[in-house]
C-alpha cells in the first residue's frame, strides 16, 4: 500500500466527447486537458452537460464517442473499477449503515486489517476528524459527511479527484470555508481534481482554471481572472459576474458610436465591425476627479445598499431607455438628491461583441 | 506515472459482468419459464381441438352460447360486484378509522383485519357452516340455509377484506396536512374537505381495490367448495373439468375467461396510474387528525363490529377443530387433528406446506430481491431491463386458478423435457413465486428506490465489486423491506390452493389441499383441524418475522437516526 498520502496526480485530456439523449445532445465534441495537480472547475448552467462530462470521466455513463486519458492510459472504454479516480457526490452517498471507519476502509481491499486501519487514522487526520471513527454518518454533521466521503474517496490513492457540486448540501454559511479548506487540501496533495458546479463564487474561490460550458460545449477555458475580465463569448460574460451591454457600429479602428456617443476603444477590444460593447458595473466611475476618457453625462434612476458595496442604476443621457449598473464603494457614491452625474467608461474595460 | 492496472480489478470486473449480466439472463430464463411460457400454454390448449379435451374453436363456440355458461358466468358476475360492493366500503371505512382518527388500539385492529391473508379461503366457508349450516350455532338466526350465494358471498367478503384493506390503507396513508389547513381557512365543512380532497386522492385507490376484489371472488373456488352448494360459479367449473373431467381444453377456455376481467382491470389501472401522476410533492407536511370525540366514537364502533365479526368468524373455525362431534358432544378433544386415520394427506400435507413455504420464501426472496436490485440500480442491457420489468409485471394479472392451469398444460406436455418437474415439490416453488411474484417485487422496489442513486457509483469508483457492495450495504439496509417479502411469500404459499391445487401429487400433497380434500370426503372437522393448524402457523411466522424485523430495527438505530438538526 501506498504510503504517502496520495500518488502525484496524473494528467487528464478529454477529447472530442459526444453523447446524446435520443435527440438532445449533452456533450458536443468536447476537449479539455487538465494538468497534474491542477484544479478545474466545469461551470454552467443546470442542462449544459458539465455533470454528463464527469459522469463520463468517472464511467458512470458511456460517451458515444471521444477519447479519455488519464496519464498515458486510454481510459475511455473501461469500467468505472478500472479507472483509478475517487469521487465526491453532491449527496455525498456514505453508506448509511457503515461506520466512519468501515466507509472510508471501503475501498481498500486487498490490504491487511493493520494497514487499513493506519490508512484510515491517516485519511480522518487529514479531513480533520479524527476520533469519529466509530461513528455513523447519520451522527454527524453535512460538513463532517462531506469531510468523511472526502476521505473515503482519497483513501485508495487516485490518481484523479472528481467533485460532483460537492457544496450544495450544505448551509452558505460554512460553504465558503469548506471551499478554502478543500482547496487548501487539495493543493498540499498535489491531486488532479475536476470540480462540477453551477457557483461561480465557488469557482473563481478554488479553481486553477473554469471551463464555462453552455449548450454542450466549452465556451471558454482560462483561468479565473481571464474569465472575468476578458470574457471570450456573450454567454461567458453575462454568466459570470455582471455586466451592461451597450448596442454600437465602429466608426473606426479605435472608435465606436453608441448612441449619440463616440467611444474610444483599446487596441484589443475585438474586431467586429457592429454588435454590442460590454462592460463590467465595477469598471464604471463616477464623477470622476480627474479628467478621463469616454466620460458622458447620466441620470441617476436607482441606488441600491448592498453592504460592502452600492449598485447604482442610471442611463447615459445620449442613450435614453437602456438602463446600465454601476458598482462602487459607497463613499464614492454620488451624494443623495444628485440626479446629474458623469460617468466614466475607461477603453481598457470595453470590450466588442459580435 | 499511471499504475499498472492490478489484476484485482480485473478479477472484481468479470465477477460484475457475471452477477449483473448473467443474473439478468437467469431471471428473464426462469421468468420466460415460470410465467411466459405456461400463459401461453393456456392459449395453445384452449384453441387446440384434441378430441376428449373440451378445446377449440368449435368447442368454444359451443361453451360460450351454452345455457349452462351463461348460468355460470351470471353467478360468478352476481357473486363477484355483490363481494366488491360490500367489501369495498367497509374496507374504506376500516382504512379511515386507521389512518385519520384517533381511536385507540390501531394496531389490534390492523393485526386482526389481516386474519383471513393468514389461513386458506376455505376457513371462511368451514366457519360459516359452522355458523349457519343445517347445524349450524346460529341457524335459526337465518330463514334459509347458508348454502348458495350468500354463503359463498360472505365467505369471500371475509376471504377478501385484508386485500382491499391494504390497498386504502396505503392510499390513505398519504395526505398532505397543508391541504386540509388551506380547505379549512377557506371555511370548508369536513364533508366538503372529503370531497375535495381525500376523495380525489383516494378514488384510484378505490377502483383498485374494486377490481382486486371482483378478480379474487371471480377466480375463487375455495369458499363455493365449501358453501357454494347448488349455486356453481365459473372457477369451480374450470376446476371440476381439469380436475375431475381431465377435459383440459375446455378449463383453458373458462380460464381465458376468467383472465379477462383481470387483464381488464389491471390494463384501466395502469391507464388510470399514469394520468395520476401527481402522487404527493415532497415538501408534503404530515397529517395529524384532530381530535373529535364523536368522530371517534363512530369510527370505534365501526371497528369494534368489524374485528368482532372476524373474530366470530376464526374463532368459530377454531372452536369447531376442537369440538369432538359436532353437534351431538361438544365437549374439546383433540381427535380432529389425528390426521394418520383419515385420508386427504394429513401430517404429510402439513408437513410438506411447511417445505413449501419455506422453500418459497427463502429462495423467493433472495431471487425476487436481487432480480429487483439488478433492474433498478444496475445501467446498460436497456432492452433487458424492459422486458423483465413487462415480465415481472404479467403475475400481477394473472389469477392463481388461470396460472396452475398453465402449468399443468405446460408441464404436463409429453414433449417438454420438463415434464419430470410436473408434481414435484420443485413445481410448487417455482409456481407459488411466480404467482405472488409481483407484489413481492413492488416491496423490494420501493425499499431499493429510497436508497441514494449514488451509492452503486460510489462502491464502483472504489473499485469494490458490485456483489459485494450489494450484500454488504444494500441488503442490510433493506432487510425489514427482506424480511417483510419473506413474510408475505410464506404466509402465501402456506395458504394458496389455486395454482398448487393442479400441481400437487400424493407425495407432494399440500395442507391447504387436504382442507379442500377433506371438507369434499365430508370430514369438516378434519378440514377446520387442518385449517386452522395453517392459521396458527401462518400466524407465528408473522409475528416471529415481525419481532425479528423489530429487532434489527433497533440493533441498526445507530444508523438509522439521523443527527439532530438536519
Amino acid at each position: 500500500m501506498n504510503t504517502a498520502l496520495t500518488q502525484p496526480g496524473a494528467p487528464m485530456k478529454v477529447r472530442g466527447i459526444q453523447k446524446r439523449f435520443g435527440a438532445f445532445t449533452a456533450l458536443d465534441r468536447v476537449s479539455l486537458d487538465v494538468a497534474a495537480g491542477e484544479l478545474v472547475c466545469l461551470l454552467g448552467p443546470s442542462g449544459c452537460g458539465k455533470t454528463t462530462l464527469l459522469r463520463c470521466i468517472a464511467g458512470l455513463e458511456r460517451q458515444d464517442s471521444g477519447e479519455l486519458y488519464l496519464g498515458e492510459r486510454d481510459v475511455s472504454l473501461l469500467p468505472p473499477q478500472a479507472r483509478d479516480y475517487g469521487i465526491l457526490f453532491q449527496s455525498y452517498a456514505l453508506f448509511p449503515n457503515l461506520s466512519v471507519e468501515a466507509n472510508i476502509g471501503y475501498g481498500l481491499t486487498g490490504s491487511g486489517r493493520d494497514e487499513v486501519r493506519k490508512r484510515v487514522g491517516q485519511m480522518l487526520e487529514l479531513v480533520g476528524l479524527l476520533g469519529s471513527e466509530k461513528k455513523y454518518p447519520g451522527q454527524l454533521s453535512g460538513g463532517q459527511q462531506q469531510r468523511v466521503a472526502l476521505a473515503r474517496a482519497l483513501a485508495p490513492a487516485p490518481s484523479l479527484l472528481l467533485l460532483d457540486e460537492p457544496m450544495s448540501a450544505l448551509d452558505a454559511r460554512v460553504r465558503e470555508h469548506l471551499c478554502t479548506e478543500l482547496r487548501q487540501l487539495q493543493r498540499r496533495l498535489g491531486i488532479t481534481t475536476l470540480m462540477v458546479t453551477h457557483n461561480q463564487d465557488e469557482a473563481m474561490l478554488m479553481a486553477d482554471r473554469i471551463a464555462v460550458m453552455n449548450n454542450g460545449k466549452v465556451e471558454q477555458y482560462a483561468t479565473p481572472q481571464e474569465i472575468y475580465d476578458r470574457p471570450a463569448t456573450p454567454f461567458v460574460a453575462e454568466f459570470v459576474g455582471q455586466g451592461n451591454w451597450l448596442p454600437f457600429s465602429r466608426n473606426s479602428a479605435s472608435h465606436a458610436q453608441v448612441g449619440g456617443m463616440k467611444m474610444r476603444l483599446a487596441d484589443d477590444a475585438g474586431i467586429a465591425q457592429s454588435g454590442r460593447l460590454f462592460c463590467r458595473p465595477e469598471a464604471i466611475s463616477v464623477n470622476p476627479p480627474v479628467h478621463e476618457e469616454n466620460l458622458f453625462p447620466a441620470k441617476v434612476r436607482e441606488i441600491t445598499f448592498l453592504g460592502n458595496r452600492c449598485r447604482m442604476s442610471f442611463e447615459l443621457e445620449q442613450l435614453p431607455g437602456h438602463p446600465l449598473l454601476a458598482e462602487l464603494a459607497p463613499e464614492a457614491m454620488p451624494r443623495l438628491g444628485a440626479q446629474d452625474i458623469w460617468v466614466a467608461l475607461p477603453p481598457r474595460s470595453l470590450q466588442v461583441f459580435a | 506515472m499511471t499504475l499498472p492496472v492490478p489484476r484485482q480489478v480485473s478479477r472484481a470486473e468479470w465477477g460484475d459482468r457475471l452477477f449483473v449480466v448473467g443474473g439478468k439472463w437467469l431471471w428473464l430464463g426462469l421468468l420466460g419459464l415460470a410465467v411466459l411460457l405456461p400463459l401461453l400454454a393456456i392459449f395453445w390448449r384452449g384453441f387446440s381441438s384434441e378430441a376428449g379435451q373440451g378445446g377449440g374453436l368449435v368447442a368454444a363456440r359451443e361453451l360460450l352460447t351454452s345455457a349452462n355458461f351463461h348460468w355460470l358466468l351470471g353467478n360468478s358476475l352476481k357473486v363477484s360486484l355483490s363481494v366488491a360492493a360490500i367489501v369495498v366500503p367497509l374496507a374504506y371505512l376500516f382504512a379511515y378509522a386507521l389512518q385519520r382518527t384517533l381511536i385507540p388500539g390501531k394496531a389490534v385492529w390492523r393485526g386482526l383485519s389481516l386474519l383471513p391473508l393468514m389461513a386458506p379461503s376455505m376457513l371462511p366457508g368451514i366457519a360459516l357452516v359452522y355458523l349457519f349450516g343445517n347445524q349450524g350455532l346460529l341457524r335459526g338466526l337465518l330463514s334459509e340455509n347458508i348454502y348458495g350465494f350468500w354463503g359463498i358471498v360472505l365467505g369471500e367478503v371475509i376471504y377478501t377484506f385484508p386485500h382491499a384493506l391494504m390497498i386504502l390503507l396505503s392510499a390513505l396513508s398519504l395526505a398532505d396536512a397543508r391541504l386540509f389547513d388551506a380547505a379549512s381557512s377557506m371555511g370548508a365543512s369536513p364533508a366538503r374537505a372529503f370531497r375535495s380532497i381525500t376523495w380525489p386522492a383516494t378514488r384510484q385507490a378505490v377502483f383498485a381495490a374494486f377490481c382486486l376484489v371482483f378478480t379474487l371472488t371471480i377466480t375463487d373456488f375455495g369458499v363455493p367448495v365449501v358453501v357454494g352448494g347448488d349455486y356453481q360459479v365459473l372457477a369451480l367449473e374450470a376446476y371440476k373439468a381439469v380436475v375431475g373431467q381431465q377435459q383440459f381444453g375446455r378449463g383453458a377456455l373458462i380460464g381465458m375467461v376468467l383472465l379477462l376481467p383481470a387483464l381488464f382491470s389491471f390494463g384501466v389501472d395502469a391507464w388510470l396510474r399514469r394520468r395520476h401522476g401527481d402522487a404527493m410533492s415532497g415538501r408534503a407536511q404530515v397529517f395529524v387528525p384532530a381530535p373529535s370525540r364523536l368522530r371517534d366514537g363512530c369510527y370505534l364502533a365501526i371497528v369494534l363490529l368489524i374485528c368482532a365479526l372476524l373474530l366470530l368468524v376464526f374463532g368459530m373455525a377454531v372452536y369447531s377443530s376442537l369440538v369432538k362431534f359436532w353437534p351431538y358432544n361438544l365437549s374439546l378433544s383433540l381427535n380432529h387433528y389425528q390426521f394418520e386415520d383419515t385420508a386427504g394427506g394429513g401430517w404429510l400435507a402439513y408437513r410438506n406446506s411447511l417445505t413449501m413455504a419455506l422453500c418459497t420464501a427463502l429462495i423467493g426472496s433472495v431471487l425476487i430481491f436481487t432480480g429487483a436490485y439488478l433492474m433498478e440500480k444496475t445501467k446498460g442491457q436497456k432492452g433487458l431491463n424492459l422486458a423483465l420489468r413487462m415480465l415481472s409485471f404479467v403475475p400481477m394479472a394473472v389469477p392463481g386458478l388461470v396460472l396452475g392451469l398453465g402449468y399443468v398444460f405446460f408441464f404436463n406436455l409429453n414433449g417438454n423435457p420438463l415434464h419430470v418437474f410436473y408434481g414435484s415439490m420443485a413445481l410448487l416453488v417455482v409456481c407459488t413465486i411466480a404467482h405472488y411474484l409481483t407484489t413481492a417485487q413492488m416491496t423490494a422496489t420501493t425499499a431499493l428506490r429510497q436508497l441514494d442513486a449514488e451509492f452503486e457509483a460510489a462502491a464502483l469508483s472504489l473499485k469494490a465489486p458490485l456483489y459485494r457492495h450489494y450484500l454488504r450495504v444494500t441488503v442490510p439496509i433493506c432487510l425489514p423491506a427482506l424480511l417483510d417479502i419473506l413474510r408475505y411469500l410464506f404466509v402465501s404459499a402456506m395458504t394458496t390452493v389455486s395454482a398448487a391445487i393442479f400441481l400437487y401429487s400424493p407425495d407432494t400433497i399440500l395442507a391447504a389441499v387436504a382442507v379442500l380434500n377433506m371438507d369434499d370426503a365430508g370430514n369438516v372437522g378434519g378440514a377446520a383441524a387442518m385449517s386452522t393448524l395453517i392459521l396458527f402457523t401462518s400466524g407465528s411466522v408473522s409475528l416471529l418475522l415481525a419481532w425479528a424485523s423489530r429487532g434489527a430495527l433497533r440493533r441498526s438505530q445507530a444508523w438509522r437516526q439521523t443527527a439532530p438538526g438536519q
